[in-house]
């Protein structure tokens, strides 16, 4: 298959909503100034964790590395969702589909290359700024350790870099990429149906199952099944506070659930459906 | 092969019916100028010869069936849909990489030679250009793919005369040679008249008038009768009659010439006079039907 198109698709996405790289890197930016200043206490921390038994101690030293992968990738989760429901309605509005469909490029490889920021390029691209932003930070840790006079192993012995980043990485291609997948399918889909308010239609159907549910049985498994989605299968791990470490990022998001390949289906019927809907189509 | 055959082509949104089952052949060469009232079903008719819309009846387009293969046949089809398509964010010089990156049969050393003519900075965005210069810049990309059918759609509609004029001009002197098939609909036809090669009436998604140019010459004239003539001229049956300035001005559709010279004098009409007489008269008929 010639991927010629498909890489000339994806760099067009990129060119049009810059935000993609954009958002994350001043997020990412933002939080290491805030860093920087917080490091001025670091001394004081440094020897209140040492007081700490290890547990702890790893906890409190490891927080602020979290905290970023954490705020970083919530940017990113954002600008994928704003990115999907404006990518096929944007080109409807502003009636540049016309132009691109005059260009040999089918409407499943627009649809994928579109599909692909969301699932692939904003979850690497947020791997990433996050494993940069996190060893700027630990450089800076060490430079005012040393400066101070303290001894700086251990907050390396803490701050695992390489551990830390496979647990991202995993948990950014596992969770953003593919439990999320039926959330970025959706949000594509309506972008492709709606003429206008796209952020609307793909809010309310889901709120109204959920209250018409509540009404009618008072029960809440539709609300209790998104939150397992938006949770990433695991239960729980996105709320709770105790599991809030890099290490918890990578941990139950289970691949062999039903709940995991039913969420797959759909997004895969939404994006075959959205094809569908964006050769048919016309201008709005 | 013809370029765009089609036969019984039907397409209805809803209950209107915007194409009545068209029969249709362009052969290769040619510059068809499609000509009708809005809502005739011009672009309805371009969009189902582009595969932007699904039709019924037979329709193949150099060979193909264009709803179900478009991407592949845009390979050899080009057309400027409406004059501000072109994405208002892309930058001159993305949009040469993407059309560059996607397109098989673009001759980028073309573009930036049609683009070298203009006031177009490369770094600019489209949203920066003026309306002219947007236009100058997809006829450059067009221009550009060695297409073998090139479809425009009111391409200078909006477009000040010299730049309309400039369209037309590289379009002819630049990119048309006699492998290629154009069609074009327009509704600043006299701008057309001497570019085409075939021409066609649609109203009402129906084809009321198809012929050559060299036909249209020739069974055409418009006589400026003589006050005192003006009975023996309404004899020969005028397909339409006005009046300029107290004189009567009649069409004629397969009179003879020097029958015609002996009432006043004899000059090629022009595609808008045509076209006013043939709607005139469908509105008749179709007035005299409702009655």
């Amino acid at each position: 298959m010639n991927t010629r198109p498909i890489y000339w698709s994806v760099r067009r996405e990129l060119w049009e909503s810059r935000s993609i790289y954009i958002a994350p890197l001043a997020v990412a930016a933002v939080f290491l100034f805030g860093f920087m200043i917080s490091s001025i206490h670091l001394q004081d921390k440094m020897r209140a964790a040492l007081a700490l038994d290890p547990m702890q101690q790893h906890k409190l030293i490891e927080q602020p590395y979290t905290i970023a992968a954490l705020v970083i990738m919530g940017t990113t989760f954002l600008v994928a969702v704003f990115y999907c429901l404006d990518a096929l309605h944007g080109e409807r509005r502003d009636r540049s589909i016309l132009f691109w469909k005059s260009l040999p490029v089918s409407d499943l490889i627009t649809v994928v290359s579109k599909a692909s920021i969301p699932l692939l390029v904003l979850p690497l691209l947020t791997f990433a700024i996050t494993v940069v932003t996190q060893f700027i930070m630990l450089l800076l840790s060490t430079v005012v350790l040393l400066g101070s006079g303290l001894s700086v192993s251990t907050l390396w012995s803490h701050v695992s870099l390489f551990q830390m980043s496979l647990a991202l990485l995993y948990h950014l291609l596992v969770v953003h990429g593919l439990w999320y997948a039926p959330i970025f399918g959706w949000l594509l889909l309506v972008s492709a149906w709606a003429r206008r308010a796209a952020f609307l239609w793909a809010a309310l159907p889901p709120l109204a199952i959920g209250v018409v549910e509540k009404i009618a049985f008072n029960t809440s498994h539709f609300a209790a099944m998104l939150g397992h989605l938006l949770g990433g299968g695991a239960p729980g791990a996105a709320s709770t506070g105790d599991s809030m470490s890099m290490g918890a990022l990578a941990t139950g998001h289970s691949l062999s659930a039903p709940s995991f390949w039913v969420g797959l289906a759909f997004a895969a019927a939404c994006l075959a459906a959205a094809v569908r809907l964006r050769r048919n189509r016309e201008p709005i | 092969m013809a370029c765009i055959e089609a036969r019984g082509l039907r397409k209805a949104f809803g209950t209107t019916i915007a194409l009545d089952g068209i029969d249709l052949r362009v052969e290769e060469g040619r510059i068809l100028g499609l000509i009708g009232p809005n809502g005739a079903g011009k672009t309805t008719a371009l969009n189902a010869i582009l595969g932007l819309t699904p039709y019924q009846g037979e329709l193949k387009v150099l060979g193909r069936d264009p709803w179900t293969v478009r991407d592949q046949l845009m390979r050899d089809v080009s057309f400027i849909a409406d004059v501000a398509v072109l994405p208002r964010w892309i930058r001159v010089s993305q949009v040469l990489d993407y059309v560059a990156g996607v397109h098989p049969r673009f001759d980028r050393v073309k573009a930036e030679g049609f683009l070298a003519k203009t006031t177009i900075k490369r770094s600019s965005k489209v949203r920066e250009l003026s309306k002219g210069m947007v236009a100058q810049l997809h006829l450059a990309l067009v221009m550009a793919i060695d297409a073998r059918l090139l479809v425009l759609d009111e391409p200078t509609l909006g477009l000040d005369i010299l730049f309309r004029k400039q369209f037309y001009d590289s379009l002819l002197n630049d990119y048309f040679d006699r492998s290629r098939t154009i069609v074009v609909t327009t509704h600043q036809v006299e701008e057309v008249q001497d570019v085409l090669t075939d021409l066609m009436f649609i109203d009402r998604g129906r084809i009321v008038l198809e012929c050559s140019m060299e036909e249209f010459e020739s069974r055409y004239a418009e006589v400026m009768v003589h006050p005192d003539r003006l009975a023996a001229a309404r004899a020969l049956k005028p397909i339409h009659e006005r009046q300029v300035f107290g004189r009567s001005i009649l069409l004629f559709d397969r009179v003879d010439r020097e029958q015609l010279a002996a009432l006043g004098d004899v000059r090629r009409p022009s595609i808008a006079d045509l076209f006013v007489a043939v709607m005139g008269n469908q509105d008749g008929q179709a007035q005299g039907a409702a009655q």
